[in-house]
């Protein structure tokens, strides 16, 4: 019981959106779908929701076969980037939706509705119209809508792409206790990898329409499968050969340890707790280190330094580029 | 903004005075004499029938054209301006030529009261096409799919979702288009012949007592049709408030 995707493929005209997806999620858990835009995870997401059709392959949801079933009849929930709200109905109206075309009691409506208010924390908005609300409580809005009609499967398609960064923090520490309270069998797509990484139970990597990797965020981040994987998740950058995190670089002022790159610090930038060192050397492109204030003390641009990944770190071959786009 | 409403409220007034200055028993004769009572009844429920036509129908041309992809799209879109852009009066001629006694299609309407139909049908189309159509296309599909998600049918999306949200846009394309045929002149009065008690419609009614020097006469019945299209346009809205507030 759970979404089994299986064999997926899905062309638009020449650009493949998906290539040979074969997916496992598992029911109760909050599943990430993570990469970067264009790679095809919200497609995966619209064709598990039946808003888009496969070319190939078969989508099963809590062991009904789906694939040719429309939207309206598989029983999910979907969240929108944008809201999607009703604008001409207020917010309890909007909640109501679902179970009103159900054509529900009128009583047990109320109710439900009053829970799920209750719930997302807009009980005082219910007469409201959407346009009356700030994009957080639009979402949670959308969020309590889905939830109404008791869905099998809640997906979220960059459910906080549109609020500011203070909002979508602390909506998704949110969503993440709801979902520990609701155990609705989620799915969210993201292309922010700290938001994968704090919210979800397991994390899929999707890049050019492939799955790159599974796993739970610790397995991501520690055993990235690829250099893909490792650069996404964080920044990264290349030391001897080798991906590395930025933070996982010991500096020391002479040659003794064995392997170590000598530099010379172009540049330093400090961000609150933390300073940010480019380090020219000569054989790879500039490198980046990251070290708390306290480790860059006596440093400064110019001075002559060695550079050796810390012991035990984490160091992938960089094999495509010298420089991998880092994301974060 | 001052200058503006004085722009429209003065020639209003002025209307309004000239009719009362003949005093209320002449405007009572003027309205209640057969023939103006006739002109004013064919001119309001021809208005009326074509709204609603253009009701039901326009938001349909809309959506075809906001909706669909088809060869020649491009031409429909430039032939539904057509009657906004032809003087009036050659919209007139084209009419008569079509559906005169020289019909090439062999549809003969001239002096019939269903050519003052035929003019309004035309001049009117394009006001609720091109009131929905805009809003049409600033509907997200999102809300569609949104809808279909929470398990609606097509209909049901269509009905609770998408009318809702075109019905101010109809209501406005309603008054104007009503308003329109409340007015017209030129399109009709060549097709319809003009015949007294038949086809003759306020606005043609006006003028012939302009030329008989009948001034309150005709101030007289252009206060009922000023009258009735304001009745009409406070109503629409009133529907339309209505609306907005029951869902």
């Amino acid at each position: 019981m759970s979404i089994e995707v299986k064999g997926v493929n899905k062309n638009f005209g020449d650009f493949v959106a998906l290539e040979d997806i074969d997916l496992h999620i598992p029911t109760g858990r909050l599943t990430a779908l993570l990469g970067p835009s264009g790679g095809g995870k919200s497609t995966l997401l619209r064709i598990i929701a039946g808003l888009e059709t496969a070319d190939t392959g078969t989508v099963t949801i809590e062991g009904v076969e789906a694939t040719h079933l429309p939207a309206r009849k598989r029983n999910v929930g979907f969240v929108f980037q944008h809201y999607a709200a009703f604008k001409h109905m207020t917010v309890a109206k909007n909640v109501a939706f679902g179970l009103e075309i159900r054509k529900r009691p009128k009583a047990e409506v109320r109710k439900r509705v009053e829970e799920l208010l209750e719930l997302v924390h807009l009980s005082q908005f219910a007469h409201r119209l959407p346009s009356q609300l700030s994009g957080g409580q639009r979402q949670r809005m959308a969020l309590a809508r889905a939830l109404a009609v008791e869905p099998n499967v809640l997906l979220l398609d960059e459910p906080f792409g549109a609020l500011d960064a203070k909002v979508r923090k602390e909506l998704r520490d949110w969503l993440r206790r709801l979902h520990d309270e609701v155990h609705v069998t989620t799915v969210l797509v993201t292309h922010d990898q700290e938001e994968a990484l704090e919210v979800a139970d397991q994390i899929v990597v999707i890049n050019d329409g492939r799955v790159e990797q599974i796993g739970t965020p610790d397995e991501l981040y520690d055993r990235p499968a690829n250099d893909f994987v490792m650069s996404f998740l964080g920044p990264v950058t290349t030391l001897g050969g080798q991906l590395v995190r930025p933070h996982d670089i010991d500096l020391s002022d002479d040659d003794k340890v064995a392997g170590s790159v000598p530099g010379v610090i172009t540049r330093m930038v400090r961000i609150g707790f933390e300073v940010r060192l480019h380090v020219r050397t000569d054989t790879d492109p500039d490198v980046h280190v990251t070290m708390t204030r306290t480790h860059a003390r006596g440093l400064e641009t110019g001075a002559k330094v060695w550079l050796v990944p810390t012991k035990g770190a984490l160091t992938v071959p960089a094999l495509d580029s010298p420089e991998p786009a880092a994301a974060g | 903004m001052l200058w503006f409403s004085l722009l429209v409220l003065i020639p209003l007034c002025a209307v309004v005075v000239t009719a009362a200055e003949g005093g209320w028993d002449t405007f009572w004769t003027t309205i209640t004499n057969g023939q103006t009572a006739a002109a004013i009844r064919l001119t309001v429920t021809a208005a009326a029938v074509v709204t609603v036509v253009n009701v039901v129908v326009g938001p349909m041309i809309a959506w075809v054209l906001v909706r669909d992809r088809f060869w020649g799209k491009g031409a429909l879109e430039l032939l539904i301006d057509i009657p906004f852009a032809l003087p009036t009066i050659v919209a007139g001629l084209v009419l008569l030529s079509l559906y005169g006694h020289d019909s090439p299609l062999g549809i003969d309407v001239a002096n019939m009261p269903s050519s003052v139909y035929l003019a309004y049908l035309f001049v009117t189309l394009p006001f609720v096409v091109r009131m929905v159509q805009p809003v049409l296309e600033q509907l997200e599909l999102d809300v569609e799919e949104a809808a279909a998600s929470l398990g609606a049918s097509r209909f049901t999306t269509f009905r609770r979702i998408i009318l809702p949200s075109l019905t101010p846009a109809i209501a406005a394309g309603a008054a104007l288009s009503f308003a329109r045929g409340v007015s017209e002149y030129g399109s009709l009065v060549l097709l319809s012949g003009n015949l007294p008690f038949k086809t003759e419609v306020t606005s043609v009614r006006i003028l012939s007592s302009v030329e008989n020097n009948n001034l309150a006469g005709a101030a007289a019945v252009a206060t009922v049709l000023l009258v009735i299209s304001l009745l009409v346009i406070v109503l629409l809205d009133v529907l339309q408030r209505r609306v907005a507030v029951r869902d």
